[in-house]
């Protein structure tokens, strides 16, 4: 049996974090459903905080520090992806942004991914929809249907019993399902691979 | 093995004092380290070419033209040749006039350049960057190799019965490298045709240079140019030293933080760990420099940047001083003796006329103006 594997990506910045514990719960609603079918389930969780300076310094020098190239290798190398930000000013902050913006457009297409974001006030909720989904969409992932919000009475409201646990269990259910049903991650793809011969290069294949 | 310097040329203020040089004195100061690099006993100065400010160094041939005047052995090459938005028949024309001029010291690297508004300038795409300079390049070497070229393409206006002049210098064209930091197809293309490749290995991680390298090597010998550790290889390096390294680092600092690239980044630390950036010590350097041979092989050339970011010319001769007192002569030495028989040197004019047996004056006309006699296509 093969082990599936969940990226959890929180860009909360403070410590600890709602993000972070929004994160925890869709990680955990999504391993436990795939558990229940049957799968093994590794839990991969990433604090984009403690990688802050080195997401900037790639951003300004082209290439990745070695603990943020195995944290793009194990977020684009993964069977599913759970990605959660707190909402600025209206949309993703810019630490969730500026590591999304690392990942190679191609890296992934067709992965299973589950979104979730916190903010100050539900009135933010729709952020999911007009700011996170559509950036997924173009990196052309396969975006569950729920998309989890967390404001602040939905924490005081209680997490056992109350609408925000049921959310977070659809949406774990419907991104168990998603990585179900998709074959097992190949791995990050090889950046040096020659991925065509000289001849095609030579004669006529459109670049 | 050849050591040398390579030069962006780029026009960058001085953090320490906000004194930002001339076009003039950067050009200047640009053939002043040539004329250095050979004083001071190293083998090729090799410069950059580039349409934008704040970079002076448009016209390559023109400035080693001039350096070639003035020096008896010093190798003159380019960091890079844009062979994607240069006309390749001026290319070829070009650095054949160079070379006679020179007496055959003279090679060139093929790049791609990497600034996209650049490209339109000169009728081009950026998106088409790879298939340029593999269409280009195929046609530089016909334009060097047969004296009568018909050539159709898709990126240049067509050729018919064309001869580029002058005729390579006793019929060998100059050696080419291609260089690349990351795309692996040009390291296909180096092998293909035999050519040196060149790894950029400045301001990348040295695990691009190794992944790179080890592709082209393999591809050299599948292509049936030799074993792979007889494949032509060069690589970059940045370097700054004072005797003592901390008065090295401490100096260095401000250059490093404002430097274009990677200013306001990664600490100095930081990236000296992530890229083959030494700052430090003659001996640091010697054993930094010895220890790129761990990853890439034996191999052929080694140039260093010495010049950008803002430092000015007393400081960057100061630094050739040390390379060619204390750093190269050891990196000599150590480096021969590690390397197998059966490996080769870098080839020159003068290894290239022996490989051919000779030289061959071509000179020859496409059509005779007097009697409009077409020639026959001499090979």
């Amino acid at each position: 049996m093969t082990v599936r594997t969940l990226a959890v990506v929180s860009a909360g910045l403070s410590q600890p974090s709602s993000t972070r514990l929004l994160a925890d719960q869709l990680a955990a609603a999504t391993r436990d459903e795939l558990v229940r079918h049957g799968e093994q389930v590794e839990l991969r969780p990433v604090e984009l905080r403690e990688h802050a300076h080195d997401i900037v310094n790639h951003l300004l020098t082209g290439f990745p520090a070695e603990p943020l190239r195995q944290v793009l290798d194990e977020v684009t190398g993964a069977d599913g992806l759970i990605a959660v930000s707190p909402i600025f000013n209206a949309s993703y902050n810019g630490l969730f942004k500026s590591f999304f913006d690392l990942v190679d457009a191609d890296a992934l297409g067709g992965r299973a991914v589950l979104l979730g974001a916190t903010g100050g006030t539900a009135r933010h909720s729709l952020a999911l929809e007009h700011a996170l989904r559509p950036m997924f969409t173009y990196l052309r992932a396969v975006v569950a249907p729920t998309a989890v919000f967390a404001a602040p009475e939905d924490w005081s409201g209680g997490t056992v019993d109350g609408a925000l646990r049921a959310r977070i269990e659809r949406a774990g259910r419907e991104l168990a399902e998603l990585v179900r049903r998709s074959a097992p991650s190949s791995g990050p793809a090889d950046p040096f691979a020659l991925t065509t011969s000289f001849d095609q290069l030579l004669h006529g294949r459109d670049g | 093995m050849q050591f040398g310097v390579f030069t962006v040329g780029d026009v960058t203020v001085d953090p320490t004092n906000g004194r930002e040089p001339t076009e003039a004195e950067r050009i200047k100061a640009m053939v002043t380290i040539a004329l250095k690099a050979e004083e001071v006993g190293l083998d090729v100065f090799a410069t950059g070419e580039h349409h934008n400010p704040p970079f002076v160094p448009s016209s390559p041939t023109t400035m080693l033209g001039w350096i070639a005047a003035r020096t008896e052995r010093l190798l003159l090459s380019t960091a890079t040749t844009l062979i994607t938005t240069n006309d390749p028949v001026k290319i070829a024309e070009d650095y054949a006039m160079l070379q006679h001029l020179a007496d055959g010291r003279v090679d060139l690297m093929m790049g791609r350049g990497n600034t996209g508004p650049v490209y339109p300038w000169f009728g081009q795409d950026i998106r088409n960057g790879i298939p340029l300079a593999i269409e280009n390049y195929d046609l530089l070497r016909r334009l060097w190799r047969e004296d009568v070229v018909d050539w159709k393409g898709r990126f240049r206006t067509p050729l018919q019965s064309f001869t580029s002049t002058p005729r390579p210098l006793d019929g060998v064209p100059p050696f080419v490298w291609h260089g690349s930091i990351r795309s692996p197809e040009i390291a296909e293309q180096a092998a293909y045709y035999g050519d040196g490749f060149f790894a950029n290995h400045i301001f990348w991680p040295a695990e691009h240079t190794r992944r790179m390298v080890g592709l082209y090597r393999q591809r050299f010998e599948h292509y049936g140019h030799g074993s792979a550790d007889q494949a032509i290889v060069g690589l970059g390096g940045q370097v700054f030293m004072r005797r003592n390294s901390q008065d090295a680092v401490r100096e260095f600092r401000p250059y490093f933080d404002n430097a274009p690239v990677y200013g306001h980044g990664p600490s100095l630390e930081e990236f000296t760990a992530q890229t083959p950036l030494t700052v430090g010590s003659p001996q640091q350097v010697i054993d930094r420099t010895l220890g790129f041979r761990d990853y890439v092989g034996d191999y052929q050339r080694q140039l260093f940047l010495v010049d950008h970011a803002g430092l000015p010319l007393k400081t960057v001769l100061e630094q050739l001083d040390l390379l060619g007192e204390e750093v190269v002569p050891v990196l000599r030495k150590e480096f021969e003796s590690l390397r197998p028989a059966h490996v080769p040197l870098a080839p020159t004019h003068a290894s290239l006329l022996a490989a051919a047996g000779g030289g061959s004056d071509s000179t020859v006309h496409a059509v005779d103006d007097v009697t409009g006699r077409a020639p026959e296509a001499a090979r």
